[in-house]
């Protein structure tokens, strides 16, 4: 709001005006306060590395010996490192908001910027941005090193392994949604920050959240109605069929619609951190 | 946090009545902030009730899960027995007996091996000559004809040499290599009272004692006699997703026994073949007498019966256990803001002004917070175990019966290893101050290399180095079923075996715990608050 405008225009557009300036506002102040502490870029490039050192840990492990049929998904292995690295995005994510009560400068914010949902929407936007690129350069990462690695394993093009990795489409669509993956777990996280408050409390939630639904269907016994269930609305099982490649068919979700589930987890969770927030004290 | 400012006493010992104070200060902190409090009974609620929730889901004996072995046409599985331990066991075979009441013993010669294993993949009856490795006949002394009663038994097997086993879980070897008709092996049993000691020799006249068992409980009158017995036929082959798999079909072996002798009072005057079968009736047998000569075919084992075996009946303990992971991830949660909050509170100063030592201050609030997560642990791992056990078997699903000892080991050291995390957590916001990275770097170490050892395409020996160099080996301590060299079955991390010993698992996370406890106090002794 520090543009002065013209006395006649200043009756005439005031809402439009500070609906304008303020998100713009907000969207500097977030920025200003993401860029001028060390916490979120030592984050982000932990995300990178983390995931990428996990994919390339994790691709160089498995070996198909000549001779023998490997029905693996070369691609998935590769992306293995974003189970890992979704957990730094969630501390990113969880901070941007926590951070914030754990100091009280939250109070600040809210002084500064009375309208709540322009500071979260600001909050979203520019770690959902962050994510984007740390994320972008983590699947590269993990493609890059798949390409180096998987072809001294026997994983060659001849025997139909596909590495014309970037070109190939189900390839394609599996590192582009990674990358959208973390992304979307960024905003599942922020929201839930937003209700929880204290960031110890929210990355237990939203940790328990992702890891629990997987390690819960290895004790189900093979419950086919509880299994399915969980394969297809848990949000790391169903978010995560984005990586498959092969055996597409017998996917308990769709690519796309798994991730779509994660991306609905994600708006409720955003939907519940603004009215909590909008009607909450802070 | 009055508590911590307790006026100097003159005349009091300062060494231990200082600690004391220390720790009753920390109790104090605990159990009046109602979150921690809350976030403890949560650890408890989440631990049993998801455990709880796995044994309520988990599919009932009667229905076929996907890609398991055919079971021989029948809709619902017929459940194993238990042997004398407590253990599931497989015990069929082809049993030639006659009773022998009271002190006595046998003594035969075998001089050949042989059987038929499939010729290809299903589940077909064999027709290629071979043996799987664990094709056993021989002597035995049994309780009775009841499926899972106690015995002890002399036989020689495919490549595992000369054996003596006895009630399913124990295997002694005895004389290396295979049977043959130009290297014959001698067998005995004697039976004196519930004691039966085995013998064996390649001559018949210089013999050696293989071992020597205690049969509690053996009645005067107990079945003896020949027998044959073939597992099935696995084929384990690396799988990609989540470990190992294999083909399974069933085999069948024939040995030929003479120079039978017996000693003691033998009432029965002639010998009777059948199959001893407990599981169902497909069991393959029969025996033909001619003169001194005995030839008897076998399927089938006597040992105990495991999870990712030919026949896979059902779930383990373990599973009633999976709780575990969400109540972790509550008391980690709640173990790291125990210190990360006094200083984010500033309260950190007044409590090293209070108890300048600062060593002390962390062991006590270590001992309280472990103290309080072993509680908490151990009483949901036991709602856990002991309801879920009821839940599934009204559930109409089959749980592999763990010994009492087991199932204790499995609930004390669940207890254990939910303190041993709590102490990790606070060690680690103790160093990092930011409860955020603390709680993550705790929970990723411990559930993340468990989720990629259990459940993803790594193969088995990158799973197996997962689950024995980090935190998550200490889930080894839920381990409900041991690994026996005497059974052939996948035994992989996914099928529910750790790569190390329960204690040893659990040690690796004590380890990480008290390297990170040690760095804690080095830390905090030199930053300042």
């Amino acid at each position: 709001m520090s543009q002065a405008l013209p006395a006649g225009q200043r009756g005439l557009s005031v809402a439009r005006r500070v609906e304008v300036t303020g998100m713009r506002d907000a969207l500097h102040a977030e920025w200003t306060k993401l860029r001028t502490v060390a916490g979120p870029a030592w984050l982000l490039a932990g995300t990178v590395v983390l995931t990428v050192a996990v994919s390339a840990a994790a691709t160089a492990a498995v070996k198909c010996p000549s001779g023998t049929a490997c029905p693996v998904d070369t691609t998935k292995l590769s992306l293995t490192g974003i189970e890992s690295g979704q957990a730094v995005v969630a501390i990113l994510a969880v901070l941007a908001i926590s951070g914030e009560y754990s100091t009280g400068m939250i109070r600040t914010t809210l002084t500064a910027m009375p309208r709540r949902s322009a500071v979260l929407t600001a909050k979203a936007v520019l770690v959902a941005g962050l994510v984007l690129a740390a994320g972008a350069l983590a699947v590269a990462g993990s493609v890059l090193a798949g390409r180096v690695i998987l072809p001294g394993h026997g994983f060659t093009a001849a025997r139909g392994f596909p590495l014309e990795f970037l070109a190939d489409g189900p390839t394609l669509r599996a590192a582009v949604g990674s990358v959208l993956y973390l992304t979307l777990i960024a905003l599942l996280s922020l929201g839930i920050a937003t209700v929880v408050r204290d960031s110890a409390v929210a990355i237990g939630v939203v940790l328990g959240l992702l890891y629990l639904s997987p390690v819960i269907l290895g004790a189900l016994g093979g419950d086919p109605v509880w299994t399915h269930r969980l394969e297809r609305y848990a949000p790391m099982n169903a978010g995560l069929t984005i990586q498959d490649t092969i055996g597409l068919r017998g996917l308990p979700i769709s690519p796309w619609g798994g991730l779509g589930v994660l991306a609905a987890w994600a708006a409720a969770a955003m939907l519940a951190g603004g009215l909590v927030l909008r009607w909450r004290d802070a | 946090m009055t508590a911590t400012i307790t006026p100097h006493q003159p005349g009091q010992q300062t060494g231990r009545d200082g600690f004391a104070q220390v720790l009753r200060a920390e109790w104090t902190k605990f159990r009046t902030v109602r979150g921690w409090v809350i976030g403890t009974l949560v650890a408890v609620l989440v631990t049993a009730g998801i455990g709880l929730f796995a044994a309520g889901a988990s599919s009932s004996s009667c229905q076929s899960t996907g890609g398991g072995p055919a079971r021989t046409g029948q809709g619902c599985m017929t459940i194993p027995p238990v042997g004398p331990g407590g253990e599931a066991v497989s015990d069929n075979f082809y049993f030639v007996r006659q009773p022998l009441a009271g002190n006595g013993s046998i003594t035969v010669r075998i001089t050949s091996l042989t059987g038929l294993i499939p010729s290809g993949n299903g589940a077909v009856l064999g027709t290629r000559p071979g043996l799987v490795p664990w094709a056993k006949a021989g002597i035995i002394i049994k309780e009775s004809t009841q499926p899972g009663s106690a015995y002890a038994a002399m036989m020689v097997t495919a490549d595992h040499g000369v054996r003596m086993q006895d009630d399913y879980t124990n295997d002694t070897a005895g004389q290396p290599g295979a049977v043959s008709p130009a290297s014959p092996r001698w067998l005995r049993l004697t039976r004196s009272g519930d004691t039966i000691t085995g013998y064996d020799s390649s001559d018949g006249t210089s013999w050696t004692q293989v071992g020597t068992v205690h049969l509690a409980g053996l009645p005067p009158t107990v079945q003896a006699g020949l027998f044959a017995a073939s597992p099935a036929y696995t084929a384990i082959s690396e799988n990609f997703g989540g470990g190992e798999s294999g083909s399974i079909a069933p085999s069948q072996n024939t040995a030929v026994f003479d120079h039978l002798s017996r000693s003691g009072p033998w009432p029965g005057g002639a010998w009777t073949g059948d199959y001893m079968d407990a599981a169902d009736g497909s069991g393959i047998g029969g025996y033909h007498q001619a003169g001194g000569r005995f030839t008897v075919t076998g399927s089938g084992d006597i040992a105990p019966a495991v999870p990712g075996q030919a026949a896979d009946y059902g779930t383990t303990v373990t599973n009633h256990l999976v709780g575990t992971f969400a109540g972790l991830i509550a008391v980690i949660v709640v173990a790291t803001i125990f210190i990360t909050a006094e200083y984010r509170r500033g309260l950190i100063r007044i409590t090293l002004a209070a108890s300048p030592r600062r060593g002390r201050v962390l062991a006590a609030k270590a001992i309280v917070i472990g103290s309080v997560t072993f509680v908490a642990g151990l009483a949901a791992a036991a709602a856990a175990v002991i309801f879920g056990a009821q839940l599934a078997s009204a559930r109409g699903s089959y749980v592999y019966p763990a010994p009492w000892p087991t199932e204790l080991r499995m609930v004390v050291g669940t207890g254990l290893l939910t303190a041993v995390a709590a102490v990790l957590a606070l060690a680690l916001g103790t160093v990092l101050r930011r409860s955020a990275a603390a709680v993550t770097l705790v929970i990723v170490a411990i559930v993340l290399p468990y989720l990629l050892g259990v459940a993803s395409v790594l193969p088995v020996s990158a799973s197996d180095w997962l689950l024995r160099i980090t935190p998550a080996a200490a889930f080894a301590v839920q381990q409900a079923t041991p690994q026996y060299p005497q059974v052939t079955a996948l035994y992989s991390p996914s099928s529910g075996y750790f790569p190390l010993a329960p204690w040893a698992g659990l040690a690796v996370l004590c380890a990480y715990a008290a390297l990170a406890l040690g760095l804690a106090v080095v830390l905090l002794r030199r930053r300042d608050a």
